[in-house]
């Protein structure tokens, strides 16, 4: 059991770091074979522990040139009202790439994207400012992308090292 | 001018004839690095650039700096049992490399032997000559893990040796020893009163079990020398930083000729290596487990292809047999054919025929395509 834990942690640590490892690397990795290594991903597909898999893109080089925004907003509760449920409504929103609740000055952290500043403008103040508990809104556009989700988007330096050495 | 014979004794090392063909050779994948394909944790590259800032670029006490040397004596006997006082028993030196010469000349009078357990790291032997020592190679084999023996002790003559050099995890076998496996080898020590310079450099990439030093074992602390630094696990090779750990008597023996030949390891290494012991274990455990996923790659690889590999279990190299026997021949052909590098197993001493070192210090995608390319020249 603990054998198969471990095999699981290292797996997922892979497909986070690589979601486009082979099956077949990702049996060498870990000593498991493919079997094992197909089941225990559809067993964490299943469990909803892994929500799906995306490409990490350098926002610079994204020839669609989309325009991202981080938003605060602060919300007002009532009895009938929880984050649960405002949050249901925020992410629905196609435009709403991310959404958490946050401690600190403001409640929720969106990330929002559309294709133009325009539509992104838009969306905030007729969609997300409209809403009934929505209290305040402070919208910040993305102007540069340095690292995203643990990739740096600067050219990796070449590898200076001897090419042969003791 | 006339040069000294130890030193003409001494051929250039056989790392350099791959060395310099791997430089003509074009889009070349080099599986022939010793050293970490990482940079050193940030955290300690920013300790360094902020020393510099303050204008800490004195020399430091000739043993290094005490919060270096407590550092270093608090994390040996946490990790490894070794028990070290930072006042005299520890002296930071620039490179593990300073460390060895140190070893030598504190512990070898001209015409002592000294034993080398082989295939091993380069430098030894040249070390010991330099010194003023003879040179014994001891041989271990694939069939017996790489494991140094008693039985390979006895039958090279080691036991009119002065010195035994060792070093596991082995470079460039990858091979690890257990203290058990250790223990015959001690008690020969013992028994014929051998003096141990251990090399430890690699001991933090162990993959299987924790490292095993030799000086923790019965008898053993007060005639070894412990070798360390922070060039593979810490990624800092080029910063040069290295320590020995000895009983007083042999540590100041060391500090002397230290003190008259480098008076003090670089001072901003030390500031960085202050760095990577406080903050940098996470880097290291991280470093560890991609190291450890390339090696199980590597090996399934090469068990994949029919080639015979011991099942190399530290530091960032595993010890294939050269299909066909001839290593040095294998190694050119894959290089100028398939332009992979790796480095014949001739090179590293006795028993190191007929295998070739393949580092895997190589990010995952080279190491793949450069094992595709080791694939299909083999089949």
């Amino acid at each position: 059991m603990a054998e198969r834990e471990r095999a699981r942690t290292e797996l997922l640590e892979l497909l986070v770091e690589n979601a486009r490892y082979s099956t077949a690397d990702l049996a060498r990795f870990t000593d498991l074979d493919e079997g094992e290594v197909e089941a225990a991903i559809a067993d964490l597909e299943e469990s909803g522990a892994i929500r799906g898999y995306q490409a990490v893109l350098d926002p610079g080089r994204d020839e669609r040139e989309r325009v991202r925004a981080l938003v605060e907003l602060n919300v007002t509760l009532d009895r009938e009202t929880s984050y649960e449920e405002i949050a249901r409504r925020l992410a629905g929103f196609s435009e709403v790439q991310s959404l958490r609740l946050v401690s600190g000055d403001y409640d929720f952290a969106l990330d929002v994207e559309a294709d133009s500043m325009n539509r992104v403008s838009r969306f905030v103040s007729e969609k997300v400012a409209r809403l009934p508990e929505i209290t305040q809104t402070v919208t910040h556009y993305v102007m540069d992308t340095y690292k995203d989700r643990g990739i740096e988007m600067s050219e990796r330096g070449d590898d200076d090292r001897l090419s042969v050495s003791p | 001018m006339k040069l000294a014979d130890r030193v003409e004794r001494v051929p250039p090392s056989g790392i350099r004839k791959f060395f310099d063909l791997a430089a003509e050779a074009e889009d070349v994948i080099s599986l022939g690095v010793g050293e970490p394909d990482f940079a050193t944790p940030w955290s300690a590259r920013e300790a360094a650039i902020s020393s510099l800032e303050r204008g800490r670029t004195s020399y430091t006490s000739n043993r290094g700096l005490s919060e270096l040397r407590a550092a270093i004596s608090e994390r040996e006997r946490k990790q490894r049992g070794l028990d070290y006082d930072p006042d005299d028993e520890v002296l930071v030196t620039a490179g593990a490399s300073e460390a060895i010469d140190l070893a030598f000349r504190a512990l070898v009078d001209p015409g002592d032997t000294v034993a080398i357990g082989q295939p091993s790291y380069v430098c030894y032997p040249p070390g010991a000559i330099f010194a003023g020592g003879e040179v014994l190679s001891v041989p271990t084999q694939a069939s017996e893990d790489f494991a140094l023996t008693r039985a390979a002790l006895e039958d090279s003559g080691a036991a009119d040796a002065s010195v035994l050099v060792c070093c596991y995890p082995n470079n460039p076998t990858g091979a690890t020893m257990s203290a058990e496996e250790l223990e015959p080898v001690a008690e020969f020590c013992r028994e014929h009163d051998l003096a141990v310079v251990s090399d430890e450099i690699y001991a933090d990439l162990t993959y299987e079990g924790d490292h095993a030093s030799i000086a923790t074992l019965p008898g053993m602390r007060e005639r070894t020398i412990v070798v360390n630094g922070f060039s593979k696990a810490h990624a800092m090779t080029g910063l040069r930083l290295g320590y020995a750990l000895a009983p007083a008597e042999a540590s100041a023996a060391m500090t002397r000729v230290h003190q008259y030949t480098m008076l003090s390891a670089p001072t901003t290494a030390q500031y960085a290596a202050i760095d990577a012991l406080e903050n940098c274990e996470a880097d290291v455990a991280e470093m560890r487990t991609q190291y450890d996923r390339r090696r199980r790659y590597v090996l399934s690889r090469f068990a994949e292809m029919g080639i015979d590999c011991f099942e190399a279990s530290g530091a960032f190299y595993v010890f294939p047999e050269a299909p066909g026997g001839d290593a040095e021949a294998f190694a050119e052909a894959l290089l100028e054919e398939a332009g992979v590098a790796v480095v014949p197993g001739d090179v590293f001493g006795e028993g190191g025929a007929g295998h070739l070192r393949v580092s895997y210090a190589t990010g995952l995608s080279d190491l793949r395509e450069a094992m595709d390319r080791i694939e299909s020249f083999v089949t």
